[in-house]
């Protein structure tokens, strides 16, 4: 084997895949939150959609979001391939008596991080098919935006989010980000070798706070939908 | 005191192993936890039972072989101690105790609570030494080098080779040892003009040998009876990266 497909199927190699997609996808995170909180603003989805229409036309967006679902792909499936390793080299025989002593990480998520990433993935898969799919494929209503025809997603969001259970669901699957990403951000870092006296608390900081923010702020917006409260107003007039 | 044992007994790595109960009566709080067993395996001789095979040396938290998991604790509940430095002081009249052996798939069980832990000689054989003759001890300030690094060095040097990071890693890593090693060596001049072939060697070694992989989830850190730190890990990525993408090495 060449020397880098001897470092990407090393050890560490397989981290470190782990630990860019993971970042690339706390980035896109922050991203689709700014894209999402545009859902609260009360225009009657006329913000919202525009944004809609500029991320799924503007090109250097379309190459982005190709290099995201092969990001959620690798990572996924880098994941699953970690977990069964480490499964099989601890072997049948487990404990009799189990215990988890960590130093400084959250140890639920830690020794759950593959169900935890299992859980997103199928929510993922749920969130593709409601919106991403229906803006695609779909039969979307149309909106109309002084002479500019734009597909009406925010009917669809607001349509799906007046149903308590796809809220519910929702909210669930923020929390189960928030829990994976309460070990996983900081691990990254670690993975990468960023780890040092001076930052690391930073980096440990940010990252808890990232990791129970950001997951509130998604679960938020269906629910603020569901009680048809729009406390933002537009800056577009 | 009184304690109750629950042992894990197993006569040979292909054959069935089950936890086997033993009550002793006469255990005093200032025996160390192996002389507790030295206690029990005399009273087996006695009753023409096999004694319960551990594996012990140096009984001073030096050698690193006395290896067990003491209530799921590898080296007991205790923090930064080897089980040969733990006490029955540290437990109670009437208490239960389960002692079974480090469990990975990379160390195959010998004995009862002793497992080959030979997958970690080979991995020092792959790149944990300096290849010079050393010759006779140096004069104390003929090679300058920092204070501080030294002592990180030598914090990284306390690594004993016990296992109980692969016993406590939920994935059966051997990364803490591993980084200790590196670490260790990368860090002084003597070690610096190999660091980056050793890197290399030592995690390709570490990777043929069936460890799991690193998650970082640090109980190894937590359960290290020489406290180790996590800090030699992202050590190791750096010199592994480090050495993938700045040298001529391809192990
Ligand atoms: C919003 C989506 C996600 C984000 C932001 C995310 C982020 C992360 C981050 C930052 C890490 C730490 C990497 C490291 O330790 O170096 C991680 C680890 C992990 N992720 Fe995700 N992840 C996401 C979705 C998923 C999905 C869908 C799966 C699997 C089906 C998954 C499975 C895992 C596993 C198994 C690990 C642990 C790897 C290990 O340390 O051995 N994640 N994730
Ligand atoms: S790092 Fe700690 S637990 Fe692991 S072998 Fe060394 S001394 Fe034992
Ligand atoms: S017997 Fe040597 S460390 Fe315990």
């Amino acid at each position: 084997m060449n020397w880098f497909t001897n470092f990407l199927s090393s050890s560490i190699g397989q981290k470190i895949i782990m630990s860019l997609t993971g970042l690339f996808l706390i980035t896109f995170l922050i991203v689709h939150l700014t894209g999402n909180l545009q859902l609260l603003i009360h225009d009657e989805g006329k913000q919202f959609n525009l944004y809609a229409k500029f991320m799924t036309t503007n090109p250097l967006i379309k190459l982005t979001s190709y290099l995201l679902y092969a990001s959620i792909l690798l990572h996924a499936v880098q994941g699953v391939v970690l977990w069964q390793k480490n499964k099989n080299a601890r072997g049948n025989q487990g404990y009799a008596k189990k215990t988890n002593r960590v130093v400084g990480t959250n140890s639920f998520a830690a020794s759950n991080m593959a169900w935890l990433g299992i859980v997103i993935f199928v929510f993922i898969g749920l969130h593709l098919y409601q919106f991403w799919l229906q803006m695609k494929l779909g039969n979307l209503p149309m909106a109309n935006y002084d002479g500019v025809e734009v597909k009406n997603l925010y009917a669809i969001v607001t349509q799906t989010y007046s149903n308590p259970v796809y809220v519910i669901v929702y909210v669930f699957s923020m929390a189960v980000i928030g829990f994976h990403l309460l070990h996983g951000f900081q691990s990254a870092f670690q993975t990468l070798g960023l780890t040092h006296k001076k930052y690391t608390p930073l980096i440990k900081g940010v990252g808890t706070i990232y990791a129970i923010a950001v997951p509130l702020l998604f679960a938020i917006i269906p629910v603020l939908i569901y009680l048809k409260i729009f406390p933002l107003s537009s800056f577009l007039h | 005191m009184k304690v109750t044992l629950k042992i894990w007994r197993q006569s040979g790595n292909d054959k069935k192993g089950q936890f086997v109960e033993y009550k002793l009566d006469n255990v005093k709080k200032e025996m160390s936890f192996l002389e507790m067993l030295d206690v029990l395996n005399e009273q087996l001789i006695q009753k023409k039972e096999q004694p319960v095979a551990f594996e012990h040396d140096c009984r001073e938290g030096i050698c690193g072989t006395c290896n067990m998991v003491i209530n799921g604790f590898p080296h007991g509940p205790q923090q930064g101690t080897t089980t040969c430095q733990l006490h029955m002081r540290h437990f109670k009249d009437g208490d239960t105790i389960w002692i079974e052996p480090f469990r990975a798939k990379a160390f195959p069980i010998i004995r009862d609570l002793v497992v080959d832990r030979a997958a970690f000689d080979r991995i020092i054989q792959a790149g944990g030494y300096v290849s010079v003759n050393t010759g006779q001890a140096q004069d104390a300030n003929a090679i300058p080098i920092q204070k501080e690094i030294v002592s990180e060095a030598f914090d990284a040097a306390a690594c004993i080779g016990c296992g109980a990071c692969v016993a406590a890693c939920p994935n059966a890593s051997a990364m803490l040892f591993v980084s200790a090693k590196v670490s260790h060596l990368s860090m002084l001049p003597q070690g610096k003009v190999e660091a980056k072939k050793r890197a290399q060697a030592m995690v390709k070694q570490m990777d043929e040998e069936g460890f799991g992989r690193c998650s970082n989830v640090t109980a190894c850190e937590a359960e290290c009876p020489k406290g180790i730190s996590v800090a030699n890990i992202a050590r190791l990525n750096r010199e592994y990266l480090g050495s993938v993408f700045t040298s001529e090495v391809n192990a």
